[in-house]
């Protein structure tokens, strides 16, 4: 099955804190009043200029192991590798914010328009991030609406560039799924264009098999230990992250 | 002098309008345009630094104190060349090859010009040669480097290897940073210094460079 998604700017409108945080502010800290200001004028910047769209396609797990076999560049162990063969289901997945969103923050930036360059930036990035999240609904969704999840069911994205999934995986990902039909496409540094995209695999599965120990040896190196965040999501996490109706 | 101070403050504030109008009065009134760069914009932009290295104020805080220095330079930059004035240093900085995230790479720039540097932006996917190419055609005394992608970091190695096959590791030194780059990995790959944010990037250049003080 394959399916395009369009959102609406707001529906992947990301928290103010979240955007905060990714500027290095503290949990709780307050803004100051200019602070507050930008922000607004980064939402609506982003809210007038972001297509969001995504793209998901199923795939069988001996279909997934050679695109993420890659070019033989991936990490000698990793959590992906041992999850996937667990899982109920995969899906390939691509989103973008689209093109004039990526493109405007450093547009700013080169106006001289630092703040609020670097803060649409923020705004974009954390947009991109929710639209992977927002497809695992969906994704979830049409696996619940076809008999196909159970109460354990939980779907995580997972990503090339990340925990032991080399970049280059990304050739043998936009091979299969295509995703220039939503403007997305791959350059030869495996960089999606626009920036402010997203890829990778959707697993579907009971939550245990998302939970890992995070001592592979790319785990030495992590600063941002994202996986145990994934991982309590995983575990306290029902059906939707989103509550978006699919 | 008063109107000094009141430049200051009002970067300090990130008002840039208000910079702009106190500079073109500072520079009507007399002021030397390389006072005014020194006492009062640089000033109030290392006031703006030091307060975001304390953690007092936040990288969006800082961005608008550097939009009201920019203000404030275009305005006396035309003078300046006029009056000889001198920089810290010259900085030749970019994202690796592969890498197209440039934002990280901006603020760095943005800091060290904001500290007193010039700075040389040869912009993102910049290939290792053009690192060293422009450094020498730029006579400059620092390479700096960003990535924010781990599969694209090898490329910093690839410049500080170029430097010392041509015998420039001595003449021309180099820093990195970005998200994925450690400390640990500066040493490995035999770059000078690490810069763990903008602020602390130009921190490390000024020790590379011998400048004393927090600047």
């Amino acid at each position: 099955m394959r399916t395009i998604i369009q959102f609406s700017a707001r529906e992947t409108l990301p928290e103010p804190a979240a955007v905060l945080h990714r500027q290095n502010l503290p949990e709780g800290a307050a803004p100051s009043p200019r602070v507050r200001e930008l922000l607004h004028s980064a939402f609506d910047l982003y809210a007038a200029l972001a297509a969001p769209q995504g793209i998901w396609e199923e795939i069988k797990a001996t279909d997934f192991a050679r695109v993420y076999q890659g070019e033989g560049r991936n990490a000698i162990e990793s959590p992906l590798a041992e999850i996937f063969p667990s899982a109920d289901s995969l899906a390939l997945f691509a989103a973008t914010t689209g093109d004039a969103a990526s493109t405007r923050p450093g547009e700013l930036f080169q106006q001289g328009e630092l703040a609020l360059g670097v803060m649409l930036d923020a705004v974009v990035s954390e947009a991109a991030d929710r639209l992977a999240g927002l497809l695992a609904d969906c994704y979830s969704g049409m696996l619940i609406s076809t008999g196909r999840a159970s109460e354990d069911t939980r779907v995580l994205p997972y990503a090339p560039g990340y925990c032991g999934w080399d970049m280059s995986g990304q050739a043998q990902l936009f091979a299969y799924l295509r995703p220039e039909e939503i403007g997305i496409t791959l350059n030869n540094s495996f960089l999606m264009r626009p920036l402010k995209s997203v890829s990778g695999v959707l697993i579907a599965g009971p939550a245990g098999i998302h939970c890992f120990r995070p001592a592979y040896s790319f785990c030495v190196e992590c600063k941002e230990r994202e996986c145990l965040e994934r991982m309590a999501f995983a575990l306290r996490r029902k059906h939707s992250r989103h509550q978006r109706e699919v | 002098m008063e109107i000094l101070r009141a430049i200051a403050e009002s970067l300090e504030r990130g008002d840039h309008e208000q910079v702009r109008r106190l500079t073109r009065q500072a520079l009507a009134g007399g002021t030397p345009a390389a006072e005014i760069l020194h006492e009062a914009l640089l000033a109030g932009m290392n006031v703006a630094s030091d307060r975001f290295r304390r953690h007092e104020i936040f990288l969006p805080d800082v961005l608008l104190a550097a939009r009201a220095l920019y203000a404030g330079l275009e305005v006396v930059k035309p003078l300046l060349g006029q009056e000889n004035v001198s920089t810290l240093g010259k900085v030749v900085l970019g994202t690796v090859q592969g890498d197209l995230h440039d934002i990280g790479k901006n603020l760095v720039g943005v800091m060290l010009t904001g500290a007193g540097f010039a700075v040389v932006d040869l912009g993102h996917d910049v290939s290792s040669e053009r690192f060293v190419d422009a450094a020498l055609a730029e006579n400059a005394s620092v390479i700096g480097m960003s990535a924010l992608l781990t599969t694209t970091m090898p490329r910093m190695r690839e410049v500080v290897h170029l430097l010392e096959q041509r015998g420039l590791r001595g003449r021309i030194k180099t820093i990195v940073g970005g998200a994925p780059v450690s400390a640990e990995f500066a040493r490995a790959i035999g770059a000078d210094a690490y810069g763990y944010d903008a602020a602390n990037a130009v921190l490390r250049v000024r020790a590379l460079l011998g400048i004393r003080g927090s600047g």
